[in-house]
């Protein structure tokens, strides 16, 4: 600790604190000791925050789903009820408008609306598909008298998948409102990092899906 | 891809903020190629994943009893697929704070939905049978 304290003496600032060099790369980016890190790296990391504290409340109906999938109330179980055909559906939509939604950020780093708004629309068209099936398949079996209240079980099967729709359906929200922001305000910052937080919300929801087609429907599936 | 740090933040390059002190002339911009790669790959590596979860549910693919544990690891693989080539969450330093973040979620996901399945599945065992608990109902 000498040579930062003699440094310190000397009226210099060894660690750089709040010091971006004029030229040339922060040495401590990441480090806190490079200055105050970009908006844009502070915003995605909040909202990281908010994405792990969702995931972590998925986590708690994902372990209810598990604990409570034998108990059904001598009602149908995951076999004979899940069709595995719309499931693989469900999840090429959703895939595939993750990957639009990456195409989306494409375009606004290279300030293209064309392009933005086009790639907005198939993202939204693809999970308004995914919601429509969803939708459907809880249609089907409510009519087949399985509806959330005939067992423990599919009361933890419509929390579980039913919260992760409801989170589709408020993206698809945000989605519509971010393609009236682009065309009406541009691509200024805080649009842009609004925007950063809708693609990180989108991909999400993606990651949390492997959870329930694998969870519920495929291991379900496997079941008896 | 350019070893700029910029290109490597949490979510997609969205545009830069410019670093005060830096011009920018000096900020480097992936190509839109190489971007366009990474997300292709992602989604190549994403359908085989899928595909094979769903194909495995087949008994003559793989194993019976191992077909379980073969859909949690085709799981847990798409999900790291997702995590690099969708959301870009790597190593480089401006990402330290969100991976540190992440292990945490990782470790809370995990105390809840094991523990929870640990702890239901010991209950369970040691509940009276209903059939003992009927006998033991006063006349």
């Amino acid at each position: 600790m000498n040579a930062p304290s003699a440094a310190l003496r000397a009226g210099r600032d060894p660690y750089h604190i709040g010091h971006v060099p004029a030229t040339g790369e922060p040495e401590y980016t990441g480090h806190g000791a490079g200055g105050p890190a970009p908006k844009r790296i502070v915003v995605g990391y909040g909202f990281w925050i908010f994405i792990l504290s969702d995931v972590i409340l998925f986590s708690a109906f994902f372990a209810t789903y598990t604990v409570l999938i034998h108990a059904r109330n001598g009602g149908p179980g995951p076999r004979e009820l899940f069709d595995l055909r719309n499931t693989a559906q469900e999840t090429a939509c959703l895939l595939l408008s993750s990957f639009a939604c990456g195409m989306t950020s494409l375009a606004v780093a290279r300030r293209s609306l064309l392009w933005t708004e086009v790639t907005l629309a198939l993202t939204g068209l693809l999970g308004l598909t995914f919601l429509v099936l969803e939708i459907h398949e809880f249609l089907g079996l409510v009519a087949r008298g399985a509806g959330p209240t005939h067992s423990a079980f599919l009361t933890a099967f419509f929390s579980l998948v039913g919260c992760h729709g409801a989170h589709v359906s408020a993206g698809l929200l945000w989605l519509g409102t971010m393609m009236a922001q682009f065309p009406a305000k541009g691509f200024k910052e805080s649009i842009r990092h609004r925007y950063l937080c809708f693609s990180l919300f989108w991909h999400a929801l993606d990651i949390i899906w492997i959870g329930i087609f694998t969870v519920v429907y495929l291991i379900g599936f496997l079941t008896p | 891809m350019s070893s700029n740090p910029d290109d490597f933040e949490l979510g997609s390059h969205v545009g830069e903020d410019h670093v005060s002190g830096r011009p920018p002339s000096e900020v480097e911009h992936p190509t839109l190629r190489s971007e366009l790669r990474g997300y292709l790959i992602g989604l190549g590596l994403a359908a085989l994943l899928t595909a094979a979860s769903f194909w495995s549910l087949d008994e003559h693919v793989i194993y019976g009893p191992g077909i379980v544990m073969a859909l949690i690891v085709f799981g847990l693989a798409q999900v790291g697929v997702h995590l690099v080539f969708f959301l870009h969450l790597t190593t480089s330093p401006d990402n330290t704070n969100n991976a540190l973040a992440l292990a945490f979620g990782v470790l809370i996901v995990s105390l809840i939905f094991f523990g929870s399945i640990w702890v239901m599945y010991h209950l369970n065992g040691n509940m009276i049978p209903a059939s003992a608990l009927a006998e033991m109902r006063p006349e």
